[in-house]
């Protein structure tokens, strides 16, 4: 037999039966993530046709995108927003109703879901996850088929356990060499984005590997495959490893000293066979990658902090040269002109992909005894109420404040902007979150993304660099 | 879910800077402030809500379904990578709430892609070439496009036939409009013999 990649070895591992004429598995779900934005037309689909949720046990429902970040002891009382407070409601009582475990807001278990499923060792090695959130994408740094679904989908794993599903393709992601101090796994997400473009990974699955990605810590690895929903693949993934194992220990729902050594010897088999045969392959040299930032619109237009934005007259192919137009003139920028030096009145650090310990322990090295500049209002939002007190208890939150910056409770926050941490019109922000996107952040808000230690900086000095 | 056949029906083009617009996120289709529903209809309220009314809440009555001509499009045309971002199902719920049953693109993002066959709206993949053709002849009025999803095929207002290409399974659930759930549960024996022997051979996935 041929050799076989990680996702190859998942994916077989998980298949329930196949319909070779439409091409679509049945792939068993092991870990159903769910909150309150893309759920309640699903339950209300299941009420509708009098179905229960299969397997509560392996769901776990978390409120965290349309959550204020301050005041959340106060409950759902202190949702000031009541469509937001209407759809937790409704979460609430679906959880209830179906015995679907449920950090609810104000629960120091609660956070994004994505921070929270690794955080409590749910996401492991080799599981299927699914969560109706594009960003799922992050549990594949354990080594697990990990994506998001749409509300249907949602419904039919909640009903069945399972997902219909076609086999994606292979891409292996080789990034050689090792990332040069001060670069991180952020910069080198951004960097990879910027060389495949948004649509670069479609109908693959990627998964990231060679020496760099070996050197990674698990947040790190969980920054880079949180982005391959941005370079198109709907899934990333990185082979377990001793990294990976020494994280998972210990952890709340990992498996305990008895199941441990099995669960390990089944984690050591998954990797990506030496013969076995790629679609795509993209190699890059991690040692080459700058500190990288997003000018634009999109994720893939992205440049070294040290670059300049594109210069109209150089681009040939009408269709970018149009898309370039469309984003200089929505960012403020001008044709040509160096990104560092611009100047920005928004700082957020946090999100899915930046907001663990790690990241704010960089934060906190920069900006130790420092200011943040008058011109700026900078907010720090932790990944879940465990950051947010492993980070009290290191005493981060006394250096932030200090220097000035707001301390808030866990949510997505000013990811996207549903709650009511949003950019005001024209504003510039430096964001260490996903999605540049027009509009994400805020209406007519410019979003720079960017890795937390650059962010930090431009909350110091006030511009981008 | 409603079953998609054929369509006839004008056409809107999502032009700027005088091209078909690319990577149309869903941010664009639908922004989250509009995202706090319970509800499935509704939502075309929010449809490209940036796109087509001024920052003071006014409709922009540039924006091409703002005008009178595009206002029953029934299909859109855009550029490539159509629906990347997120995975949220309100972006095809507002499409199809605003009477768009069809989108033409030269690419989709794949959970789009994916949703949009869960709902009866029809994604179709076409060259960049021909999507800009398609895109001139969508003026409005009597510029009537014929979608078949039997024969798959496209045509314009100038009688040109266009063939597509479209995924065998997406096809199937268009054409009868069935449940998946339904059709996934009659595997409901597998599913449970599978799970069986799954959590014999791995405990630990089952949490205490
Ligand atoms: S932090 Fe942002 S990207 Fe992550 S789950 Fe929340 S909204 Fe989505």
């Amino acid at each position: 037999m041929a050799g076989r990649t990680l996702y190859d070895k998942i994916w077989d591992q998980h298949v329930v039966s196949s319909d070779a004429r439409t091409g679509e598995s049945l792939l068993y779900i092991d870990l159903h993530l769910i909150h309150e934005v893309t759920t309640p037309q699903a339950f209300a689909g299941l009420r509708a046709a009098g179905r229960k949720v299969r397997r509560p046990d392996l769901t776990l429902a978390v409120a965290d995108h349309n959550t204020p970040t301050e005041n959340q002891a106060l409950g759902l009382a202190g949702v000031a927003d009541e469509a937001a407070r209407n759809q937790l409601a409704a979460l609430t009582q679906n959880v209830a109703e179906h015995g679907i475990t449920f950090f609810p807001m104000g629960d120091p278990r609660n956070g994004i879901v994505h921070v929270v499923g690794p955080e409590q060792g749910r996401s492991q090695p080799g599981m299927t996850i699914v969560c109706g959130d594009s960003h799922t994408s992050t549990h594949g740094a354990f080594g697990a088929l990990a994506h998001g679904i749409g509300t249907s989908e949602v419904e039919h794993v909640l009903a069945t356990q399972t997902l219909r599903a076609r086999k994606m393709q292979n891409m292996a992601i080789n990034f050689s060499g090792r990332l040069r101090p001060g670069v991180s796994a952020k910069d080198l997400a951004l960097h990879l984005i910027s060389v495949i473009g948004t649509a670069g990974g479609t109908g693959a699955v990627m998964e990231f590997r060679g020496a760099a990605i070996e050197a990674l810590s698990m947040e790190g690895r969980m920054t880079l495959c949180n982005l391959s929903i941005e370079g198109g693949a709907r899934a990333g993934l990185i082979a377990p490893d001793a990294t990976t194992f020494s994280y998972m220990k210990g952890r709340p729902s990992a498996p305990d000293a008895q199941a441990w050594p099995a669960a390990e010897a089944y984690w050591r088999s998954l990797y990506s066979d030496e013969d076995a045969h790629w679609d795509r392959v993209v190699d890059i040299d991690a040692a080459e990658v700058e500190p990288t930032v997003s000018w634009g619109t999109s994720p893939e237009q992205a440049i070294p902090v040290s670059g300049r934005v594109p210069r109209l007259e150089e681009m040939t192919d009408p269709n970018k040269r149009a898309a370039t137009e469309r984003a200089l003139h929505y960012m403020g920028l001008e044709s040509g002109q160096a990104i560092a030096g611009t100047p920005v009145q928004r700082v957020f650090i946090g999100s899915c992909t930046n907001s663990r310990i790690e990241d704010l322990r960089a934060v906190a090295r920069l900006v130790s005894g420092q200011k943040v500049v008058d011109s700026v209002r900078a907010m720090i939002v932790p990944g879940s109420g465990l950051v947010r007190a492993q980070a009290e208890g290191e005493g981060l939150d006394q250096i932030f404040r200090a220097a000035g910056f707001e301390w808030r409770e866990p949510g997505c926050s000013m990811c996207l902007g549903m709650n009511p941490d949003i950019l005001a019109p024209g504003e510039r922000c430096a964001s260490t979150s996903n999605r540049n996107f027009e509009g994400r952040q805020g209406r007519g808000g410019r979003t720079h993304l960017m890795s937390p230690e650059l962010a930090a900086r431009a909350a110091l000095t006030g511009v981008i660099g | 879910m409603k079953c998609f056949t054929q369509l006839r029906a004008t056409a809107a083009a999502l032009i700027d800077q005088g091209k078909l617009m690319a990577n149309v996120d869903t941010d664009m289709i639908i922004p989250k402030q509009f995202l706090k529903t319970t509800e499935r209809d509704g939502l075309s309220e929010g449809l490209f809500y940036d796109l087509k009314t001024r920052p003071d809440g006014s409709a922009d009555p540039d924006f091409v379904l703002n005008r009178p001509a595009y206002q029953q499009a029934g299909i859109l045309i855009a550029g490539d990578n159509f629906g990347c971002g997120s995975s949220r199902e309100h972006a095809p719920w507002a499409l199809l709430d605003q009477g768009i049953s069809c989108i033409i693109a030269p690419s989709y993002a794949d959970i789009f892609y994916n949703n949009c066959g869960k709902n009866g709206l029809l994604p179709i993949a076409l060259p960049q070439a021909v999507c800009d053709a398609l895109a001139d002849q969508a003026g409005g009025g009597n510029m009537v496009f014929e979608i078949d999803l039997e024969t798959q095929c496209v045509i314009g207002p100038d009688g040109v036939a266009h063939p597509f290409e479209i995924d065998p399974g997406l096809r199937d659930k268009l054409l009868t409009g069935m449940d998946d759930i339904a059709m996934s549960l009659i595997s409901e024996a597998d599913i449970s013999a599978y799970e069986q022997i799954h959590q014999q051979q791995r405990p630990w996935l089952t949490p205490k």
